[in-house]
């Protein structure tokens, strides 16, 4: 078996561990619910026997470990029980709501990598000078307000002093795009409308950008110390006094063993992003999961909050998967230590 | 004790963390002397000031029901201070006791407590306190518990590496050949040289609880009103941008200047104490 192929297996494994273990825990947070759930469905008008006859419908009569193997059960098949909040099934919610969270997050995961690793190797290339100083500044300033503050910042001076941006939502009204993917940006080059693309990419600037702040800041702080501690390594000097430029040594040899914190904590970010993503969605009237999380969590709709964030779990536990893989890539050590294990 | 507090005093940057830091723990303490209308921190009721763009006594504006903002954001701070340490006197010991038993005993109890860990890690915090916000009503002691129970893990994971590397050295051997009793290795010989890493990661961590709560209450799921809050007064205030701009403004303002500080002295203590080391 080749070592990348024993590594992801490995990798995989442990996720699906984990993912139970998340089920579990979700599961169980859920059901110790105050109030009866078939209640607060039906409304206080309806008659004992109704709210019994839900009960049994939604096996809540039963003892919790029945009741998660009923779970389990129906979850091979796909199956993640009906909204109490929509009268629909949970699966089909989180295929109307998710694309739109995920397009954000990926788009900030983006921004994240492109501006944060550039700022933390300038940063860390010129330390304790002043672009230095001005960068750690900044960035620690990303990481100290939660990402609607960001947002509301934002709005106020790119959309309402300096119109720049669109105010709220993923498109103008006027444009109808077929859903394919549910991804706007996607569904648009498939209809093959490059303004609609653009009007899309337009919308999602300043959303994306309040949701990276703070990942952009950790990515940033995180690769500048771990490159200047890099900058410290015996192989830099030879570098240095082999007379190679600055800019290769920075780019490649100080950056390379750098990357790989970095890559980790950009995974972690990514989890707090899907998370963030409803701080910034109720700004911006984003229409994704989080007004749907948020109303099935007031309104105590079990199979929904078990549903949604066991589906947000799984995407992390992807990313972190993808990740690992990233690192084996870099790190020649963890490459070769899989092949001789 | 009083070198690191020299160090911190010679750099700008951790010298205005510490300013920062100050100003919110102090005004927060102060509030009942330092604002000009106490009972604002209730649910008061001025229709003649309502909404009014910052003026004097006004500094900050005031709310849709004309409560003066300044005096809420002061009062806010009191709260959000008081959930932060809370917060962290619960999850701290929690979450160092776990790591230190699964780091220095390994085995299956290593295997068991660190994947549960990882259970918690890998939902997202903000979802995590969420659903169990969700589940709890919205109170402030119900915030409490569900941003203590997303942030033992993190100690968990901190620790567990430290004692990892810890019980290879010396002094844990040589304590262990006396006869001292797993107990006495795990809290008396490698706790004490976790502290400096902890208490680091306290500071900084007091501004993310804040940080947290306030989103929680930003989305609804948090501390009520008429109990002020730095998250909620952003939300309710959005509604009425850009022509209302105080409403949000100063409140977001308020959570930056508190995470900015706490960040900027955690930064510098690390840098301190990491020296030290």
């Amino acid at each position: 078996m080749p070592p990348v192929v024993r590594l992801l297996a490995k990798r995989l494994g442990t996720s699906l561990v984990v993912l139970i273990g998340v089920s579990m825990l979700i599961f169980a947070i859920a059901r110790v619910i105050p109030g009866d759930p078939a209640r607060i469905a039906l409304g206080p008008n309806a008659s004992a026997d109704q709210v019994a006859a839900l009960r049994e419908r939604l096996n809540l009569d039963q003892p919790i470990v029945v009741q998660y193997g009923h779970f389990v059960a129906d979850l091979m098949r796909g199956d993640l029980g009906v909204s109490l909040y929509t009268n629909r099934p949970v699966t089909t919610d989180i295929v109307q709501f998710l694309p739109a969270t995920l397009e954000l997050v990926l788009v900030a995961g983006v921004m994240m990598v492109v501006f944060g690793l550039p700022l933390g190797v300038v940063s860390a290339r010129y330390r304790n000078s002043w672009i230095d100083n001005l960068v750690r500044l900044v960035t620690l300033l990303g990481v100290s307000a939660p990402a609607f503050v960001w947002a509301v910042i934002l709005m106020l001076a790119f959309a309402y002093f300096l119109p720049l941006f669109p105010i709220a939502g993923r498109i103008s009204d006027t444009m109808t795009i077929p859903t394919v993917t549910g991804f706007l940006m996607v569904d648009t080059l498939i209809a093959g409308d490059l303004r609609a693309f653009g009007n899309a990419a337009w919308h999602i600037v300043l959303p994306a950008f309040a949701l990276a702040l703070s990942g952009i800041g950790q990515a940033a702080r995180l690769t500048r110390s771990n490159m200047v501690e890099t900058y410290d390594k015996p192989y830099i000097e030879m570098a240095q006094s082999y007379g190679f430029p600055e800019r290769r040594i920075a780019g490649r040899y100080a950056f390379r063993p750098s990357m790989i914190p970095s890559l980790t904590i950009i995974g972690l970010d990514f989890a707090a992003m899907l998370g963030n993503a409803f701080l910034v969605e109720a700004v911006f009237a984003w229409p994704g999961l989080s007004r749907y999380g948020v109303a099935v969590i007031l309104r105590k709709d079990l199979n929904a909050i078990v549903g949604t964030v066991l589906i947000i779990s799984a995407m992390f536990l992807i990313v972190n998967v993808i990740v690992d893989l990233l690192i084996a890539f870099i790190n020649p050590r963890i490459r070769y230590s899989q092949r001789a294990s | 004790m009083r070198r690191t507090l020299a160090i911190l005093l010679r750099n700008p940057l951790s010298l205005l963390g510490l300013v920062l830091v100050g100003i919110v723990v102090l005004s927060a303490l102060l509030a009942d002397f330092i604002t000009p209308f106490p009972a604002h921190a209730g649910a008061v009721v001025d229709f003649a000031n309502f909404n009014k763009a910052p003026e004097w006594p006004y500094i900050m504006g005031t709310d849709l029901v004309g409560r003066d903002l300044f005096t809420r954001i002061v009062y806010a701070y009191r709260i959000s201070l008081i959930l932060g340490v809370v917060v962290l006197a619960l999850a701290v010991p929690v979450g160092v006791a776990i790591g230190l038993l699964a780091g220095y005993l390994g085995g299956w109890t290593e295997y068991l407590l660190m994947r549960l860990t990882d259970v918690f890690l890998s939902i997202p915090p903000l979802v995590l306190a969420m659903s169990m916000m969700g589940v709890l009503e919205p109170t402030l002691t119900n915030g409490m518990i569900a941003v203590t129970a997303m942030w033992w893990p993190w100690y968990t994971r901190l620790v567990y590496n430290l004692a990892r590397s810890e019980k290879e050295e010396g002094y844990v051997l040589a304590a262990e050949i006396i006869g001292a009793s797993r107990l006495h290795v795990m809290f008396r010989e490698i706790l004490p040289n976790c502290v400096p890493s902890i208490v680091t990661k306290m500071t900084l961590d007091l501004g993310f609880v804040i940080l947290i709560a306030s989103s929680l209450s930003f989305l609804g799921l948090g501390v009520q009103p008429p109990t002020p809050d730095l998250g909620s007064m952003v939300a309710d205030g959005a509604k009425y941008l850009p022509d209302s701009w105080w409403l949000t403004v100063f409140p977001g303002l308020a959570i930056l200047v508190a995470v900015f500080g706490f960040n900027l002295v955690g930064d510098a203590l690390r840098e301190v104490l990491g020296a030290e080391q």
